[in-house]
This record gives C-alpha cells, structure tokens and sequence, in this order.
C-alpha cells in the first residue's frame, strides 16, 4: 500500500516538467518588493501584457509563453539565487534584472547557460562595452551617453562652470558621477567636490554644508531617487538655491511625491519621452484598463523589451539561442520606445536620453 | 569657524538622535545583559506611528507645536506598548535559556517588525510632514544652526534629565539599579524583577519613539528600514561609551555623531563611517569596557 503511494508520488514528480514543455518560458526578474519595488513592479506588468496578448492569438508559432517572476530586490547576492533558480526552471530567456549591480552579478549565470538577457533599465556602461556578455542586450542607453548628457546640458545649456559631483557609491551612482565627472574636466566645468555617501544614513546635513561651503553653481547627483531626495530638501531647507541636476535615478514619481515641493526646480535625464507614439498610448492604456494605475518608470523600455524578445523568436522561428540573438541584432521592431534594433555590443539603436526638469509637481521635457 | 559651528550643530543633532536609541540599547543590556536587536524597530515604528497620527490630527485642525507634540506623545504611547510586547513575547520565555537563544530572538523580532511594517504600509519611502515648527527668532542664526537642530538637541536634553531624576529618585529607578546590580539579590529583597525589566524596555522604546519622530520630521522622509542603519550606529554609541552605562552612552552617541559630521565636512564623505567605526576599534583596542563602562568583576 505504501509503496504503491510513494510510486504515485514519484511518477507525479517526474510527469510535472512534461505539462510546461510546449511552452516557451520566460523569466522576469527585478525587484518586486524591498524600496526600489517602484521599478520593477511596472516592467513585470508590461511583460504580463504583451505576453499574454500573444498567448490570445494563439502564441508564437504556436508554443504559449509562460512567464517565471522573480524578486531579486535590486540585491546582488539575491540575484545570483534568481539567476540559478531560472536556469534550473530552462527559461530561454530573461527580460531583467532592473538594476545595473544585480543584473551583473546575473549575467554570467545567464551567460554560461547561454540565456539571452534584456534589461529594461540596467544602464551601467561597461555591461555592453566590456563584450564580456555577449547574451545581453538592453532597451535603454547606458550610463556614459546619459552622464554625457547631464554634464553636458550644464556646461553648454545653462552655463555653469562650478560643480560638486556627489554619488551613492554603488554600481550605477558612481558610473554616472565618474562619466560625468571626465565629462566635466574635458568640456571646462571645474569639478570643486567628488564625493559618495552612505545610501541610508540618518541624515546628510555634512555633505549639503560641504556642497554649501564650495560655493558650486550645481550638484551633479548619481544614484536614486531616496538618497536623491533627502539631499535635495537638505539644501532648500537651509536656503540654498544651488541647481540640482540628477539621472534617471531620480526620474520617478517617487522622487516627487517624496521630496514634494522642494522637488520644483529639479532636474534629471531619462529615456526620451516617447508617449506620443501610438504604440506607448495603446501600452499605457493597456496598463490603466487592467492595473488601475499610471505605469511607472522604465515600463515602456520592458514593454519594447518584451516586445522586441518575442519578435526575435518569431522571425528566428526557434527559441536557439544563436538563430535569437542573430535575430535581435538584425530585425527592426516597432516598439512604444520607436523602431529599435541592437547594436553589436547589445545596445539598442534608436533610443535616447532627454533632460526633464520639476514643473507643478510633474517631470516636463525641456526643449 | 562658522562652518566648524555648522559641523559641531550637525554633529550633536546626530548625536542626540543616536544617543536617544542608545539609552535603550544600553539600559536593557544593564537590567537582562541582552543585546535588543529589536529597538532600532522601535524607533522606525515610533516614526510611522507619528506620521499617521499627524495626519489624522492635521486633519482635526491642530497644528503647529502642539501637533508635534500631540503626534509625538502618540507615537510614544504606541512604541512603548511595542516594546512591551516584543519583551513579553521574544525575550521572557527565554529568560532562563542560554545567552544566545535571545539574541536570535532579537534578531528575529527586529526582522519581523521591519516585514510587519512593509506590509502593512508600504515599501516606498513616505514624505514625512514638518512638525517641528521654524522659529522666527531663529533668523541670525541660520547659517550654522537650523530650527529642528536646536529642537532636537534641546529636546535630547529634557529627555536625559527626566531619566536621570527617573532613575536616580524614583522607587522603579531604585529598583532598576539594584536589578542591574544583582538579578539574584534583588529578587531575594522583594523586588519585582519582571516589572523592573518592563519599565526598562517602556522607558527604552519611549525614548527611541522620541528619536524616530523627531529625526523623520528633520529628514523628512521614512520607510520600514530606517531602523536598521540608525540602531546599528546607536548600538556602536552604547559600546563606544561602555556598554550598560547611562552617561557612557550619552557620551558614546555625540562622540560618535560629532565624528561622522567632522570626518564628513573636513575629509570627505566616504570615509564617515571609516572614522565612526575605526574610533570604536580604536577604543576597544585601550578600553575594552568602553570609555565609562566598568570592568566586570569577577563573581566568587
């Protein structure tokens, strides 16, 4: 009797990979939780929409996509875990992580199991520049071409010549600050104050009255929006009028609705607002009809992910590993983001950076 | 000499904040020789306690000082009866069990609260309303001292003297001393040792309740994990000081605060922690008890 049980159990345990081996499996990976949960929430979102509008027609060559989410909570040692437990679910490929420290230490994983990786927002330069990951690709522009941007709409834009460069010292913050910081030196900006912080700390009130004591036109900021805000109400409490120019990082409702009215006046690059496109309006649409909520940040730059991941598939007309890759490098897509393709290293061609400044509680595009 | 005023202010209003939580840390490991890993918890319960209670008063139409000081006692009462409860349900059962179960509860407890409160309310960081009110006489000293940093040292202060008549004049305070000397020989004299050891972590977290509301209102900006960084940095004031004294861990905390602002505004922002903990190792290194602790004798 016991025996015939345990047989049971067993032939169950094996017979449970079969029922999704039909399915093309996909792995969405970011952090779904913790206090960076406001940028991966959206991207699993956007994957869910498009995934399952063309599971409603029928998949893609006839297979159905699965999806796998994971949490990674922008944690590096985190996404190890992700990365292992998704190989070991034979996901063919992953749209994530979302954070450029956690999407590294993922992709040597997804790398040696030869999974194709797009990430919506992972910008660290060198990911694509170092050739070390020849399965990643990404959907929005690196570090480097966004810091370039900062530095250079405060030199040749508003004219500023002082500037203290401050960074959260992790992967990202310190990637801008460092491009912008060489940016600064070769384009006349004099770079007064270079310095991290410590994400978390009780308060920040030193570094604001050393950014106070140098007397700069402009504090350069990279990192994200909680270090961001604390720093920026820090200095307009104590009156300082000191213009305050940040990454993507900050780009996010977030920031605003944290920092409130000392937010005004503030400004970031991010992606190039593309939502006047026809396909953004059908994508955000989507997201409100079935969310009940305004998607935010990066959620486009998934949802051209997604969407750029399964045409691959399609047109390659497997999920091999090689055949998709060659097929992301070669097919045009139209997307939310414009019509995109990849690069050589695993960059999108056709996305761009745009400097946003705080007007009335709202990121608005300066022209 | 302004901008070493400036750094001093923001130092000392650190310190008083680190200082508030290391009273907790410092007078529960006097009373039971536990480590409350929980208590920086407290702090980050008392500070979402005020926020909610702030709105809701805000909305019956109060505001300006008494809105701060309505929220706070409110965030007081609720944190306290927070404390109470973690010792009731973490730390009593094991009060008899190896020096190490209650340390893994602590741990425990502090990670249940941080989830507890994630859940609860959100993930996100919340703006934090200014409750403490700008002053207008405050105008000729503004560049080197804002209203919340005489505020909170200020408030530090009323704070330590009112623990200090607590526990010097008071019957409970008499009995928290003896308790801290001898667990044995207080019981044996009719001392209610579990009532003693309640009043401790009351007072504690009625403290760091304090701190957490009047650091959010300063900052203002909160989330479920301002607890952990603020009582890992307390927890190094109460050793600094010497670990189990009241005064040490006052001295502990404005050292330690006073380190990190200067480190930080003469030297470079990266290394404040570099300095704050190196200090510790370096007075670990020459007083192992901490710069008031005493040397624990040995029992015969």
């Amino acid at each position: 009797m016991k025996k015939s049980v345990l047989a049971i159990i067993i032939t169950a345990l094996f017979a449970l990979p079969v029922f999704g081996a039909d399915t093309i499996r996909i792995g969405v990976a970011g952090p779904h939780s913790g206090d960076l949960a406001s940028y991966g929430i959206p991207s699993a979102n956007a994957v869910e929409i498009v995934v399952d509008d063309i599971n409603a027609k029928g998949g893609i060559n006839g297979r159905k996509i699965e999806i796998i989410k994971m949490d990674d909570v922008c944690k590096p040692e985190q996404a190890t875990n992700v990365a292992q437990k998704l190989v070991s679910e034979k996901v063919v490929a992953v749209v994530g992580h979302i954070c450029s420290g956690a999407t590294r230490t993922a992709l040597s994983t997804y790398r040696d199991a030869k999974i194709i990786t797009i990430s919506p927002s992972a910008t660290k330069t060198d990911l694509t520049t170092s050739m070390a990951y020849p399965n990643f690709y990404r959907t929005i522009g690196s570090d480097q071409l966004q810091a370039e941007l900062m530095a250079d709409f405060a030199v040749n834009k508003l004219k500023l010549k002082t500037f203290a460069v401050i960074h959260d010292k992790g992967d990202y913050g310190k990637d801008v600050a460092e491009f912008a910081r060489a940016y600064l030196e070769k384009h006349g900006g004099r770079v007064k104050l270079f310095e991290g912080i410590t994400p978390g700390a009780v308060d920040y009130s030193a570094i604001i009255q050393r950014i106070n004591r140098e007397k700069v036109d402009v504090v350069i900021y990279g990192g994200y929006h909680p270090e961001g805000s604390k720093i920026v109400s820090g200095m307009r409490k104590k009156g300082m009028k000191t213009i305050f120019i940040s990454d993507d990082g900050l780009k996010d409702d977030t920031f605003i609705k944290v920092a409130g009215r000392y937010a005004e006046g503030v400004y970031a690059t991010g992606p190039t607002d593309t939502t006047k496109l026809k396909l953004a309006q059908e994508a955000i649409a989507k997201h409100k009809s079935r969310f009940g909520s305004d998607p935010g940040a990066f959620y486009l730059n998934a949802y051209s992910a997604i969407m750029a991941l399964t045409n691959a598939i399609s047109k390659a007309g497997s999920t091999d590993y090689d055949a998709v890759g060659k097929a992301l490098k070669t097919q045009w897509v139209e997307t939310p983001l414009g019509k995109i393709s990849f690069d050589a290293k695993g960059d999108a061609k056709g996305i761009g950076f745009s400097v946003f400044v705080v007007k009335n509680g709202r990121y608005a595009q300066v022209k | 000499m302004e901008y070493f005023l400036e750094l001093f202010f923001s130092g000392l209003t650190r310190g008083s904040i680190y200082a508030l939580l290391a009273l907790g840390y410092t007078m529960v490991y006097g009373i039971i020789a536990l480590i409350n890993f929980a208590h920086g918890e407290i702090y980050m319960i008392g500070a979402f306690t005020a926020l909610i209670a702030a709105s809701i008063l805000a909305l019956l139409g109060i505001s300006g000082l008494s809105l701060l000081v309505l929220a706070g006692a409110i965030a007081v009462v609720y944190a306290s009866s927070y404390g109470y409860t973690v010792e009731k349900i973490a730390y009593k059962p094991l009060r008899n069990a190896p020096r190490l179960s209650p340390l893994i509860s602590a741990i425990g407890m502090s990670i249940f609260l941080q989830n507890y409160v994630l859940l609860a309310q959100t993930s996100d960081f919340v703006s934090f309303p200014q409750l403490i009110p700008d002053f207008e006489f405050m105008e000729n000293y503004r560049s080197f001292m804002q209203p919340s940093d005489l505020v909170i040292i200020s408030t530090t202060v009323v704070m330590m003297v009112l623990l200090t008549i607590f526990i010097k004049f008071t019957k409970i305070g008499k009995a928290m001393r003896a308790t801290s000397q001898d667990k044995t020989m207080a019981m044996l004299s009719g001392v209610n040792v579990d009532r003693v050891i309640s009043v401790t972590f009351i007072t504690g977290s009625a403290l760091a309740a304090v701190g957490g509301v009047l650091i959010s209102s300063h900052v203002g900006q909160i989330n479920f994990y301002i607890g952990f960084i603020a009582g890992l940095k307390a927890f190094t004031a109460a050793v600094l000081g010497g670990i189990g004294s009241i005064p040490g861990a006052v001295l502990g905390a404005l050292i330690l605060g006073c380190t990190e602002s200067f480190a930080a505004g003469y030297i470079s922002s990266d290394y404040e922690d570099v300095f704050a903990f190196g200090l510790l190792v370096l007075i670990l290194i020459f007083r192992p008890s901490g710069l008031l602790g005493r040397k624990p004798s040995e029992k015969v």
